[in-house]
């Protein structure tokens, strides 16, 4: 089938060796190079974790003091929420693939895409340096709440700079998407025919350009305030604390769509291929993502129920927040109608898909229950909370980014890896994932507050659960990965289009040439034509 | 599942919480049966041929509007419980909640003050938060009420105790290092036991210096058997000689009464070599008795 020889992995160009890749401004190897450096970040993240499990196993201590479980859960959010969850799908999936999907020969800017890879280097060594420089690492959780964050004589300033830098590579990736979409479709290409990963990009590519400049001003002002004092958030110099949790979630809930449209985009690619069949309600999926990018701009006050915001904005609040609720759930009723007489293989890819559904749908349903005025009163801050957004963002970004992962796994690499210990993988993971999670429900129903280094005697049994479900977790993670890592080297020679895909990244050799098409490819037929054999 | 209920809140919270969840149970039940029972029922090596079907407008009216109906449902549950939560009744009694980095303090209107919360039963109760330094958050769950303490901003909260006894009080906004140290009790008593509690009969013995130490959450930074946490240990702490930053300056010190005085007082002051310029000002939360017994007790260890 494809030759090895002339694919993005193998080009000879005028550069050499680790500079030919840190240098491309190619759309493929970009996606690797943040690949490479979002998995990396992504095993802090998980070790991170691991840790502040370890240390909940038993009330008081465990294996550190408070301070230093106080600094773990605020690298282990930095980390997890602005190198791995933001990030992963857009920057890895999103670069190789959205010009593939288009019929294009790369992204409308390559050096801007290149750029905001250094960008995202760049945030991560602040985030690394603020864990070793002077004041040591930051203790204020991810959140950054002002007054504690300007007192805090941690490194502070330096997290705060990192996520700005940090914002700039989101911004950059966004801008990039939304001109690549508009101008370098090919020909027949409709908007109406585009893959829906494509059009979940183009959903994402609006907030972060939105959204992310918001944050950007907010955590430039944390800096301002922390050095000069000029006293915007700070209640002794007549500044105000609600102010800056307002700004910062203006930014942080549509944030969340950042992370969890375009997983349901990889969600929506893999159905039909492993169903073989066309996706039902292709334009309610389409504008349900738009829907969800603009009703959710308008959510963030479901943060601050209990912080002392007004009757009337908490009410409104909570309605919008009921009615995004919305067009999540059609998403999902189409998924599953997809489904409905269809020629079912249950690939990796499909499996990790079913269990993205299952777990997504918790997270959005505990989410309904958070959404509820007087219940948020009472879980609010507990671990419910924590379970939720895990159960949103692992469970379903997470999962969707593995399932992502294995779909495109052999067009990326032109191999294959074993499916049956891909399967047994993900079957390790999903336990260990709801004996970790689920727990954490469980806890937060009975009061346990977040954010707690010690507890009382009551929240003994869910801990223990949840900290060896973490271990189950981590085991399943080790597996999935080996797997992969051994397909890398040892793994069969994959087809061109292994899982009989109709989207144009599989009309083309596995892996791709440099320049992805011979000949600028005309639409003529629907991403998930399967009528038309 | 749920802690303890012991005021006139649990009943809607909890019966919202169970409304909400029941559909929510259903709608995943359904999802979940109807994604095994197609990917079973049509598997490739049972049903190969697929057919296309490309949406149904029907369809999608109805899961869009019987969604829409289940949501405003819920939206309304939540809502007539939380309208009640904010609507102080006249004839409540008032008590302040001070909190502090890490402990809570509560002052009556007649001047009573308490490290624990007093409350007789079936009457209202109207706490009013202050916080001197940073966020926190009180937070009761057996009367499922929840407020941040911001610091510059007037929160307040109200509830009516139901049940006789005992239950826990949370920081849940995260403060800092103590933060999982900020527990309190709330007491719920009968009127007559409360009313003589408030005028101040059977008020128990001032606490000794040890109890003060763990009451005002000295030591969720400070150990008593020598490692150092966030601040150094009380261990051997009277007559160790110590270095500190004094304005900017380092000395050595002898730590005698009037160091650990100041120490408590104005903290900033002098602070201990390798540890942060954090602690804040006991100054009106220890009363001269009390800032005796601490040093008093200081020296014993
Ligand atoms: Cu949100
Ligand atoms: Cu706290």
């Amino acid at each position: 089938m494809s030759p090895m020889q002339n694919s993005y992995l193998t080009q000879s160009g005028t550069r050499r060796g680790l500079l030919a890749w840190v240098l491309s401004t190619d759309h493929k190897r970009i996606g690797l190079l943040y690949l490479v450096s979002v998995l990396s970040f992504y095993t802090v993240g998980v070790l991170l974790g691991l840790l502040m499990r370890l240390e909940l196993l038993t009330p008081g201590k465990t294996i550190v003091q408070a301070s230093t479980y106080n600094a773990f859960f605020t690298l282990h959010g930095v980390i997890m929420i602005f190198l791995f969850v933001i990030p992963a799908i857009p920057a890895i999936f999103g670069n190789f693939f959205l010009p593939i999907l288009i019929g294009a020969k790369d992204v409308a800017f390559p050096r801007l895409n290149l750029l905001s890879w250094y960008f995202y280097i760049g945030g991560a060594i602040l985030v690394v340096t603020a864990l070793f420089a002077g004041g040591g690492p930051p203790d204020t959780g991810w959140t950054f709440y002002v007054p504690y964050s300007l007192r805090s004589g941690t490194n502070v300033s330096l997290a705060v700079f990192a996520a700005f830098i940090l914002g700039f590579s989101s911004i950059l990736t966004g801008l990039n998407f939304v001109t690549t979409i508009h101008r370098m479709r090919a020909p027949g290409m409709r908007w109406m025919k585009m893959p829906l990963f494509v059009w979940s990009l183009y959903a994402t590519a609006w907030v972060q350009i939105l959204a992310t400049p918001i944050v950007g001003i907010t955590l430039l002002l944390v800096i301002l305030e922390r050095l000069f004092g000029v006293g915007l958030f700070d209640p002794a110099k007549g500044g105000d604390p609600i102010l800056f949790e307002h700004l910062f979630w203006i930014y942080s809930h549509p944030a969340v769509y950042i992370m969890i449209l375009p997983a349901m985009g990889i969600i929506t690619e893999i159905i039909p291929v492993f169903a073989r069949r066309t996706i039902f309600g292709y334009k309610a999926i389409a504008y349900s993502s738009i829907a969800i990018a603009a009703l959710g701009s308008l959510v963030w006050g479901h943060h601050m129920f209990v912080s002392g915001q007004s009757y009337t904005a908490n009410v409104i609040f909570s309605l919008l927040t009921f009615l995004v609720a919305i067009p999540s759930a059609i998403k999902v009723f189409n998924w599953v109608a997809t489904l409905y007489k269809g020629a079912i293989d249950t690939a990796p890819p499909f499996l990790f898909a079913l269990a993205f559904i299952f777990l997504f749908s918790i997270g959005g349903l505990t989410g309904l229950i958070q959404g509820a005025l007087s219940v948020n009163v009472y879980v609010h801050d507990t671990y419910f909370v924590v379970g939720h957004f895990h159960y949103v963002m692992f469970g379903g970004t997470g999962f969707a980014f593995f399932g992502g992962l294995h779909y495109w796994f052999p067009k990326m690499f032109g191999r294959m890896y074993s499916k049956g210990r891909a399967t047994v993988a993900l079957l390790i993971l999903f336990v260990g994932f709801n004996m970790l999670y689920f727990s954490m429900f469980l806890l937060g129903l009975q009061g346990m507050p977040r954010r707690y280094y010690d507890y009382l005697p009551e929240f003994h049994t869910g801990h223990v659960v949840a900290t060896v479900g973490s271990w189950v977790l981590v085991a399943g993670l080790i597996l999935m990965f080996a797997n992969l890592l051994h397909a890398l080297r040892k793994g069969e020679k994959a087809e061109d289009n292994p899982w009989g895909g109709k989207t144009l990244e599989w009309r083309i050799a596995s892996p791709p040439p440099p320049e992805n098409f011979e000949e600028v490819p005309v639409i003529t037929s629907g991403a998930y034509d399967y009528g038309a054999r | 599942m749920f802690p303890d209920a012991a005021s006139t809140f649990a009943s809607p919270v909890d019966g919202a919480f169970l409304f909400i969840t029941a559909i929510c149970v259903f709608m995943l039940a359904l999802i979940t049966f109807l994604m095994v029972f197609f990917t079973i029922k049509y598997r490739r090596t049972r049903h190969p041929e697929s057919e296309n079907i490309e949406g149904n407008l029907l369809l999608e009216i109805v899961w869009t509007v019987i969604p829409t109906i289940l949501v405003t449902a819920m939206f309304y549950y939540g809502w007539i419980g939380y309208r009640e939560m904010v609507n102080v009744p006249e004839d409540a009694i008032t008590v302040q909640a001070t909190g502090r980095m890490w402990s809570w303090l509560f002052e009556y209107e007649n001047g009573r003050k308490s490290d624990t919360l007093h409350v007789p039963v079936n009457r209202p109760v109207w706490i009013k938060l202050v916080s001197v330094d940073v966020l926190h958050s009180f937070y009761v769950p057996a009367f499922r009420i929840k407020k941040d303490v911001v610091p510059g901003v007037d929160n307040s909260l109200w509830f009516q105790p139901d049940e006789i006894g005992s239950y826990d009080i949370f920081c849940a906004e995260y403060c800092g290092t103590g933060h999982s140290a900020m527990l309190s009790k709330v007491d719920v008593m009968p009127e007559k036991d409360f009313q003589a509690w408030l005028e101040g009969a059977g008020a128990p013995a001032p606490l000794s210096g040890k109890e003060l130490l763990k009451a005002k959450g000295c030591r969720g930074c400070h150990s008593l058997n020598g490692p150092s946490l966030v601040g150094p240990s009380f261990r051997g702490i009277f007559g160790r000689r110590e270095k500190v930053m004094t304005g900017g300056r380092e000395q050595e010190v002898v730590i005698d009464e009037a160091y650990l005085r100041r120490s408590m007082l104005e903290p900033a002051a002098d602070v201990v070599v390798g540890f942060p310029p954090i602690m804040p000002s006991q100054k009106g939360v220890l009363s001269e008795e009390e800032l005796v017994a601490i040093i008093e007790y200081l020296k014993t260890l």
